[in-house]
């Protein structure tokens, strides 16, 4: 069997347990779709009144402005919720098995990466049909929706590369908050409830430098069917899949000195 | 324990509440997330929905005037919910058993596990108070306003923490009490927390921010600060914060009457 094949079959057999677990245990599965429906339920509802602020130039309305938010929201925290995933292996010891069982140990984090991105798509196709049902007006072609999916789909594996990282070095369920809190504070200092044009003080400039910054104006293109920040979007996701690839890559080093 | 089954009531109160105290300030996390995050999140919502000042009929020309209420939510979330985490610990760790066997009073218990939680609502009340006035927040009531925007703000902790004791003794189990924080955020995002209820667009949304009491508490404190002394936002806010102390403070004195009924 070739190196290619080890990492693939070990990669789809993490891939496949992450599924279902996710997708079978109702303690994983509702936190990660409840959270992006609701976030989406209490900006696109609550906040509505903002697009009458002068200067909000979002001619999709609201609601899509706050779905382009919550794809990207979804996205990252499925990578972040998979990190959970990733320290309760360790914590109850089926990850230090899954080691001595997989010829290719890179495989486990391309299979705990892979079962975050198909946990987002499903996520994201629940608050896409919650946002239909609701009026949400989409002025993309299914050109724009497939970038726009292609695009959340690359934050949860970024977002999943980071958290894997850190689940890796601390293997223990006590290390969520350490998971939650950098993409909580970069999605937050991002553009979420206006346009940055519209965004005041300190968090302006932080917010012109943050990636999120970028994946979020490139999801509310797709979405309005004008794209927007492709490329630079594109540029950060490769340099962040580089960083965080390096980080998972030590973090599962550390995990095998561990033993 | 010999200490606490020998003293009269007021003196297990203090020993209990000293001892909740205690446990909260050894503990730097349960002091220091409580009144930092909040914080953390005014400023960021401060800058991020300044926009919504320029909207037509907003009451403030500062977001940060109207979104000053939102900490003391936040904080007396926090409280309640780490309050709750205590008390549960304690009965699965066995104290509160081994507490039943002693002359203690139940009264006592509540009342110290509450000096706990009340020691935190003053503490991030303070704070918060003392950081939205150097952030240069005027308080439209002036120096009483202040005062009674702190009992408002106490009364409302306490209130929580009444909450969050009922739940640790009727279930009696810390991740129980956790499953219950994101309970507290749904209420407080589906309120006018972040934006005006009259300015709301969505009528299904303005519905239930109007029969959501967590509506009536922030505009309570938000009063104090943008519009000056209005009973019509107070009495309600105080009424509330009484009404749920009532209700959660009967409710966790018979959960402790089946507990140590049980043991």
């Amino acid at each position: 069997m070739s190196a290619f094949a080890r990492t693939r079959s070990v990669a789809g057999a993490v891939a496949w347990r992450g599924i279902h677990n996710a997708f079978t245990n109702p303690a994983f599965l509702l936190p990660s779709m409840l959270f992006p429906l609701f976030f989406f339920v209490a900006f696109a509802g609550g906040l509505s009144g903002l697009q009458n602020a002068p200067d909000f130039d979002y001619p999709a309305g609201y609601t899509s402005f706050q779905f382009g938010f919550v794809c990207i929201q979804a996205a990252a925290f499925g990578g972040v919720f998979t990190g959970f995933a990733i320290a309760a292996d360790f914590e109850f010891g089926f990850a230090r098995r899954l080691m001595l069982a997989a010829p290719n140990r890179g495989g486990i984090v391309i299979g705990y990466m892979l079962s975050a991105m198909a946990r987002a798509a499903v996520v994201i196709a629940v608050v896409f049909a919650a946002g239909m049902a609701s009026g949400m007006q989409l002025d993309g072609s299914a050109g724009d929706l497939l970038g726009l999916l292609a695009l959340a789909l690359a934050v949860s594996a970024v977002s999943t590369l980071l958290a894997a990282g850190i689940a890796m070095r601390l293997r223990s369920m006590q290390a969520a908050p350490v998971m939650q809190m950098p993409v909580f504070i970069l999605l937050f200092l991002a553009p979420v409830y206006v346009p940055l044009n519209l965004i005041a003080g300190w968090v302006h400039d932080v917010a012109r430098l943050n990636p999120f910054t970028a994946f979020l104006e490139a999801s509310r293109g797709f979405v309005a069917g004008e794209p927007d920040k492709i490329a630079i979007s594109v540029a950060c996701l490769a340099g962040l899949f580089a960083v965080t690839a390096l980080w998972a890559r030590s973090g599962l080093r550390s995990a095998e000195r561990a033993g | 324990m010999t200490a606490l089954a020998s003293a009269n009531l007021p003196s297990q109160v203090g020993l209990l509440a000293g001892r909740a105290i205690t446990h909260i300030v050894r503990a730097p996390a349960q002091v220091v997330f409580p009144i930092v995050f909040p914080l953390v999140l005014l400023a960021v919502n401060t800058s991020g929905l300044d926009a919504a000042t320029k909207v037509p009929g907003f009451p403030t020309a500062s977001y940060l005037d109207f979104a000053l209420a939102v900490p003391f939510m936040q904080g007396a979330l926090f409280a309640a919910l780490n309050g709750g985490q205590d008390l549960a610990r304690d009965i699965e760790g066995g104290f509160i058993d081994r507490l039943a066997l002693t002359p203690m009073s139940g009264a006592a218990l509540l009342a110290g596990q509450l000096g706990g939680a009340l020691f935190m609502g003053v503490v991030g009340a303070v704070i918060y108070l003392l950081v939205g006035l150097i952030l240069g927040v005027g308080i439209a009531a002036g120096v009483a306003g202040a005062l009674v925007l702190l009992l408002l703000a106490i009364s409302i902790s306490f209130a929580f923490a009444c909450f969050g004791m009922f739940i640790a003794l009727r279930l009696g189990d810390g991740q129980a009490v956790q499953g219950f924080f994101p309970l507290f955020f749904v209420l407080l995002f589906l309120s006018s927390a972040f934006y005006p209820r009259d300015l709301i667009e969505q009528d299904w949304f303005r519905t239930i921010a109007t029969y959501n009491p967590v509506s009536y508490l922030v505009e309570g404190i938000r009063s104090l600060v943008i519009t000056g002394w209005d009973a019509g936002a107070l009495l309600p806010a105080f009424g509330i914060a009484a009404a749920a102390t009532v209700l959660f403070l009967t409710l966790s004195s018979r959960a402790l009457r089946t507990r140590l009924t049980r043991t």
